[in-house]
């Protein structure tokens, strides 16, 4: 870290600081804690941009595969459903439901093989088409009751099929595994075509996979939102809290409200373990990036064609850290639903989850990790400082005005406007810094 | 001296920081065919991009009838009466035959239907293929769209970079013979070539280059007759 | 009679659906596929260039309707296109001159590009949000049908009704027009031909004196014609929501990829080939399929290979397939 970097980070922090003396110490840390998860999916966007140069415009697919992980994982289980029967369900509807989307990854599988190993021509081509079209109507017919039978049970708070009710921790990883198989899919494909494609497949697979998670009632209870998952060890919760002699003892010492005390305290463990991944982290990042591997992969991002001949697999090289970045976006995207304790489909649009953390990351300066870092903590603050205190700033701004519509519609674009100003930002940086903030060495 | 119609005198530069072409003069006369031959990595195509602008020079001139054009881009040399065929990409592969030449004389603005029946004179075989896409044609009959292309803005100079590469010899010699009535027209013709006996046959004259600088210069005649030029760049 | 009540459902459910929203994709992946031919990046503004457009025709629809004009039955917004046609051809040339030109100039990789329209997206984004806001609007007005469900049956006798509504007529001929007048000018006029020469081989179109410069700004104005009109048919034939046309670009991309990014002709047959599958895959054929099937197999589900809401999704796995096995598209022989 330079001076420069000292220098912004610093002001970044008075940034936070003038924001809880001003406004309040629990915004403040709000801002913070999703600043920090920004900033490890601006970690794991860097990767495949600034590391190996590919435009994903997905980011917000893997989050929310991140996020349903934690449904999987940490949901309560829902044994009635899972065991449940009707129509069309021979074994247990759980299973019935498993063993339909085996057969749906197996007819795929087999799809490919066959497009492998037959000779080209016209009878590879309908052998596959048959056993896809063939494929997709026998997973239909095993599928369809299953999840008819597990939606039907107690639809108003379950209808879902449950998930193991383990800690929420445990997700983290999953969400990575999650995120990181999408992107394998989706990089065998793209990758090694024109690189506008990989942009225009990634928009697609993320578009549906919210789909999914909004219209798949048995994962995630879709759009009725799945609420009541579990925290991640060790964060306790403030009712317990305030219930411990001993916390209250360390109130009444220091002269402290519990009820402030604890929403603190919770807040500061999320901020010192969002902290700890983000540390560790750059660690591997940081180490990777001056490994051999991490010098290769800059040779491929700027030389594409001479990387390719002095013998580099290129797509595979890619391929690689697409799925290693997904990963880390999908494990923040895991961390935010442990944290929230609820998934919210509806939450998942493009703009605030693939757009604004681009905007991070070149804003933060390509290739750096510290970057992209910056990027999130300053960006992330910048956005949501508007939630929470744009009709505030925007009431100030007005208040010479008389009361009237075109006062009203004033506050009432203010969070609209901040898309335009990070356009004009990006912009901004791109044509005169590109190399953003902090710039690569 | 009258200076020649065209002439690059002295051209030297390079793409990076070494230079391809060194002192390299090659000159032009009206209705001549010019060729420039040597071995791989002479600085013959480069040579050439230097006179048509593609190339920024650290010395010497270009000058096309006595004025001087060394800092006009290739778009402004068009307007001067210099057209450029390159060796590869260059027709128009989704366009008809007769776009592609309605797009070579893009700039004019009077009417071209005497310039494309001249076209389709020199090359028959475009007249009926002319509402064919160019790029269904075979390699020699896309030669002739890309030197009737070029032919479409009226030039008064026509430069071709190796037109006869990858085509068989007797459309080689066919398109030789056209290259010949073109000049007796009255336009003047540079050319590269790779197949050095047959261009240095139809040459008024010939440049021999060697690392980017002139090695012989003389007739094409007489060049061919050249003992040290027989033995070293024509095979005996 | 069966017979025909299920053509007649067919034809009300199935088909004019598709060739409304497929003419409606058509328009908009030709704008795509433009940009690409001749400016070399996907843009991904596009969407909301097009929820721009449709803003101003919106805005310029209510003055005429405040003040009275109208050209019924035909909906007012057909009078509002040119000047929303207007607005959003200078924006975008203002974007060309301060955006995009100095990456054209560096000759700057495509992604870049990409990435660059991704700003200008958030910009546009922006701008419509804070002009109009995100609610919905329908701004659709003059005659609602052509023929009604209950003048067909009536007229017929049969159990199914033929309703065609007024903007899907709009739609048909609009795109027609445009896509005609588009192919005229690309084919015929001496500057059309330039961009199809510029789209082709940059390098020997500059030989040739065609100045690009012209040729790009051209494009930006067409491009914003395309927009404007596609995003106006879609929105009298739906409703106009900016989010919604941002994630036109979908369906609107895979049209393009699907003929071929750069193909015109491509751009059109794909918008119609996705509009079809998307409509086909996700229609609920019990209702056709009753009147074909005798009583006793009539089906009892809804015999939908897929809910609508995955309608995204047909899309995607045509971009898919088309990536995987012919990755120049259906139309672009081997370049």
């Amino acid at each position: 870290m330079n001076n420069r970097a000292v220098i912004l980070f610093a002001g970044v922090a008075l940034l936070y600081v003038l924001t809880g003396v001003l406004l309040s110490w629990n915004v403040s840390l709000n801002i913070l804690i999703l600043g920090l998860l920004s900033a490890i999916m601006a970690l794991g966007v860097n990767m495949q941009w600034g590391y190996a140069g590919l435009f994903s415009t997905g980011i917000v697919g893997s989050i929310a595969l991140g996020g349903l992980a934690v449904v999987f994982v940490s949901g309560a289980p829902v044994p009635q459903a899972f065991a449940a029967g009707g129509p069309g369900v021979f074994l247990s509807a759980g299973w019935q439901l498993i063993f339909g989307l085996t057969v749906a990854v197996a007819m795929i599988a087999a799809a490919v093989v066959i497009w492998t190993y037959m000779p080209r021509g016209r009878p590879r081509a309908i052998t596959v088409a048959a056993v896809l079209i063939a494929g997709f109507f026998l997973y239909r017919a095993i599928f369809d009751p299953a999840v008819t039978a597990i939606e039907a049970f107690d639809p108003a708070t379950h209808g879902n099929i449950g998930g193991f009710g383990l800690n929420s921790i445990w997700a983290w990883p999953v969400g990575g595994l999650f995120a990181a198989i999408a992107a394998w899919a989706i990089g065998k494909i793209s990758l090694g075509l024109r690189e506008d494609y990989l942009a225009i497949a990634t928009l697609g697979i993320a578009e549906i996979v919210i789909t999914a998670i909004k219209s798949e009632d048995w994962m995630a209870r879709g759009v009725k939102n799945f609420i009541n998952l579990p925290r991640p060890w060790p964060v306790p919760y403030e009712v317990e809290m305030q219930a411990d002699p001993g916390f209250l003892a360390f109130c009444v010492n220091w002269g402290l409200s519990p009820i402030t005390a604890s929403t603190l305290a919770v807040k500061g463990i999320y901020i010192g373990m969002f902290s700890l991944v983000l540390a560790a982290l750059i660690w591997l990042l940081q180490r990777a990036l001056n490994s051999p591997w991490g010098r290769m992969m800059r040779a491929i991002r700027d030389n594409e064609v001479s990387a390719a001949a002095m013998g580099k697999d290129v797509k595979r090289q890619h391929l690689i850290i697409f799925i290693l970045g997904s990963a880390v976006v999908g494990m923040a995207g895991a961390m935010y639903v442990s944290m929230l304790g609820q998934l919210v489909p509806g939450e998942y649009t493009t703009l605030r989850f693939t757009f604004l953390i681009w905007i991070m990351v070149i804003v933060g300066g390509s290739g750096n990790n510290w970057g992209s870092v910056l990027g999130g903590l300053l960006v992330g603050w910048l956005w949501l400082i508007v939630d929470n205190a744009g009709p505030l700033i925007m009431g100030a701004v007005t208040s010479g005005l008389q009361d009237g519509p075109l006062k009203d519609h004033l506050i009432d674009i203010a969070p609209q406007f901040r898309l335009l100003a990070l356009g004009v930002a990006l912009l901004l940086v791109l044509r005169f810094s590109p190399r953003g903030l902090l710039p690569e060495k | 001296m009258a200076d020649p119609f065209l002439i690059g005198e002295a051209m030297t530069g390079g793409y990076g920081a070494a230079d391809i072409l060194n002192a390299c003069t090659i000159a032009v006369e009206k209705g001549q065919i010019a060729v420039i031959v040597g071995p791989n990595g002479a600085g013959k195509s480069t040579a050439m991009k230097a006179v048509f602008g593609m190339l920024k020079l650290r010395g010497g001139q270009v000058r096309l009838n006595g004025e001087d054009i060394t800092k006009l881009s290739p778009q402004d040399r068009v307007a001067k009466g210099m057209a450029f065929v390159p060796q590869t990409h260059n027709i128009f592969t989704s366009m008809t035959v007769e776009e592609n030449l309605e797009m070579g004389a893009f700039l004019r603005r009077d009417d071209i239907k005497h310039t494309l029946e001249q076209v389709y004179h020199l090359f028959p075989i475009l007249k009926t293929k002319r509402l064919q896409p160019a790029g269904e044609l075979s390699g020699g009959q896309r030669q002739q769209v890309a030197v009737g292309r070029a032919l479409m803005t009226q030039p008064q100079l026509l430069m071709l970079d190796e037109p006869t590469a990858g085509v068989s010899p007797i459309v080689m010699d066919e398109l030789f013979d056209r290259i010949i009535e073109v000049a007796r027209s009255g336009i003047s013709i540079l050319m590269v070539e790779q197949n050095a006996r047959q261009a240095l046959n139809i040459a008024d004259r010939g440049y021999v280059l060697v690392q980017g600088a002139n090695r012989y210069t003389d007739t094409g005649e007489a060049l061919l007759a050249n003992p040290d030029v027989r033995r070293t760049f024509l095979g005996g | 009679m069966n017979f025909l009540n299920a053509l007649v459902a067919l034809l009300n459910f199935v088909v004019i659906p598709a060739a409304s929203y497929g003419a409606q994709l058509a328009v908009g992946a030709l704008g795509v596929t433009l940009i690409f031919g001749i400016l070399r990046f996907s843009n991904f503004a596009w969407g909301d260039t097009m929820a721009f457009g449709t803003m101003v025709v919106i805005l310029f629809t209510w003055l005429f309707q405040s003040m009275g004009i109208s050209i019924a039955p035909l909906p007012t917004a057909l009078l509002a296109l040119p000047f929303g046609i207007l607005i959003t051809a200078a924006f975008l040339l203002g974007t060309d001159r301060v955006v995009y030109q100095f990456y054209r100039r560096q000759k700057a990789k495509p992604i870049i590009l990409v990435v660059v329209s991704a700003g200008v997206m958030f910009i546009m984004n922006g701008l419509v949000r804070m002009i109009i806001g995100t609610e919905e609007q329908n701004f659709a007005d003059g005659g609602r049908f052509l023929i009604s469900a209950g003048d067909f049956k009536a007229w017929t006798g049969l159990a199914e009704g033929l309703a065609i509504k007024g903007t899907t007529a709009v739609t048909l001929v609009t795109a027609l027009l445009t896509m005609a007048a588009l192919f005229w000018f690309l084919q015929k006029t001496r500057t059309g031909k330039s961009m199809r020469a510029f789209s082709d081989n940059e390098d020997l179109a500059l030989l040739s004196g065609i100045n690009p410069d012209r040729v790009v700004q051209v494009t930006w104005v067409i491009a914003a014609a395309l927009a404007v009109i596609a995003g106006t048919l879609y929105g009298l034939d739906k409703s106009f929501r900016p989010f919604v046309y941002f994630s036109l670009l979908l369906p609107i991309f895979a049209s393009a990829v699907v003929g071929g990014l750069g193909s015109p002709m491509g751009a059109v047959a794909g918008g119609f080939v996705v509009a079809f599958s998307e409509i086909v895959v996700t229609y609920a054929w019990k209702k056709v399929l009753t009147y074909l099937v005798p009583e006793s197999w009539a089906p009892d589900s809804l015999m939908q290979l897929l809910s609508t809401d995955y309608k995204f999704a047909v899309s995607f796995s045509i971009l898919i397939i088309v990536l995987l096995f012919m990755p120049n598209g259906l139309f672009n022989k081997g370049k």
